[in-house]
């Protein structure tokens, strides 16, 4: 049986499935019978969804356009 | 594609444009703008010099292409580039003098981190991702992290470069970007709870319809 604390400083190991068979095996197990290290990896797990996500954060509006002009500007010159 | 098959169509560009075909060049580099100024972003934390930052490494990229070593990937070669555009203006405008007085309270000397926030989070339906005030609490968390943080978690949570391409770009060891990124997660989570988690309030029984009294 693994430790709140364990699991805490496996946490990221696990979500990214970095982490040897047994130990996530005996995670999961404490996950079962623990709420707060099973909210403390929901959420986390989330948290990666939601950055993960492009749509969470933008660039600014007109930058690809920028970009193209700035190189435009170069190819002109060089 | 299979990134096999994206590198060969890369290296074939490349070698076009090194012959003079500089109209290739935004080709290649379109599908990797975003991750220039992601990066830039990462280092800088703000947008106007995150795409000042972006425009010069994109121009630089082109300036080096000759550089570029055969076995190299492209596109950590190019996130290299304005990983260090940034970091040159960074040290230039001694932005990180100021960096120290909203950094994070939350971590102790020696590194050691305890979670404070336990409460459940809702789920995340994909339409609320439009909404302003997440993007805004996303960014706010995100600029909270330590820059070490900051610069591995948006390379591999963010734009989801391997742990192997996350070291190489840094300049630092694998395991060394697992400790920060699992560091930069924790803070994230505890960050956004007040935004994402459930109030208490909801998970109350009598608040389901029923009151107590």
């Amino acid at each position: 049986m693994v430790s709140c604390h364990r699991v805490l400083q496996e946490l990221s190991n696990y979500l990214d499935e970095d982490i040897d068979p047994d130990l996530r095996a005996a995670i999961d197990e404490h996950l079962r019978g623990c709420h707060r290290c099973s909210v403390l990896v929901d959420s986390t797990r989330k948290m990666l969804y939601i950055v993960g996500d492009e749509r969470t954060f933008e660039i600014p509006g007109g930058y690809s356009e920028r970009v193209h002009q700035r190189l435009t500007e170069y190819f002109a010159k060089h | 594609m299979q990134e096999s098959q994206i590198e060969s169509a890369e290296s074939a560009l490349i070698e076009r444009i090194r012959k003079g075909e500089n109209d290739l060049f935004y080709a290649l580099i379109q599908p990797y703008e975003r991750s220039v100024y992601l990066t830039a972003y990462a280092v800088l934390r703000n947008p106007d010099d995150a795409e000042d930052a972006a425009q010069e490494a994109l121009l630089k990229a082109f300036a080096h292409l000759d550089q570029l070593r055969s076995n190299e990937k492209f596109k950590g070669w190019l996130l290299l580039i304005a990983l260090n555009e940034a970091r040159q203006r960074r040290r230039r405008d001694r932005q990180h003098l100021y960096e120290s007085l909203d950094a994070e309270p939350i971590e102790t000397e020696d590194g050691d981190f305890t979670p404070q926030q336990f409460a459940d989070w809702r789920e995340v339906p994909s339409e609320t991702l439009e909404r302003k005030e997440i993007r805004a609490s996303v960014r706010r968390a995100l600029e909270s992290l330590k820059l070490k943080y900051r610069e591995v978690f948006v390379l591999r949570d963010m734009q989801h470069l391997s742990m192997a391409d996350t070291a190489q770009v840094l300049g630092i060891s694998v395991p060394l970007v697992k400790i920060h990124l699992h560091r930069a997660r924790l803070q994230m989570r505890e960050q956004l709870t007040p935004m994402f988690g459930k109030r208490w309030i909801e998970r109350l029984p009598f608040f389901k319809g029923k009151k107590p009294w």
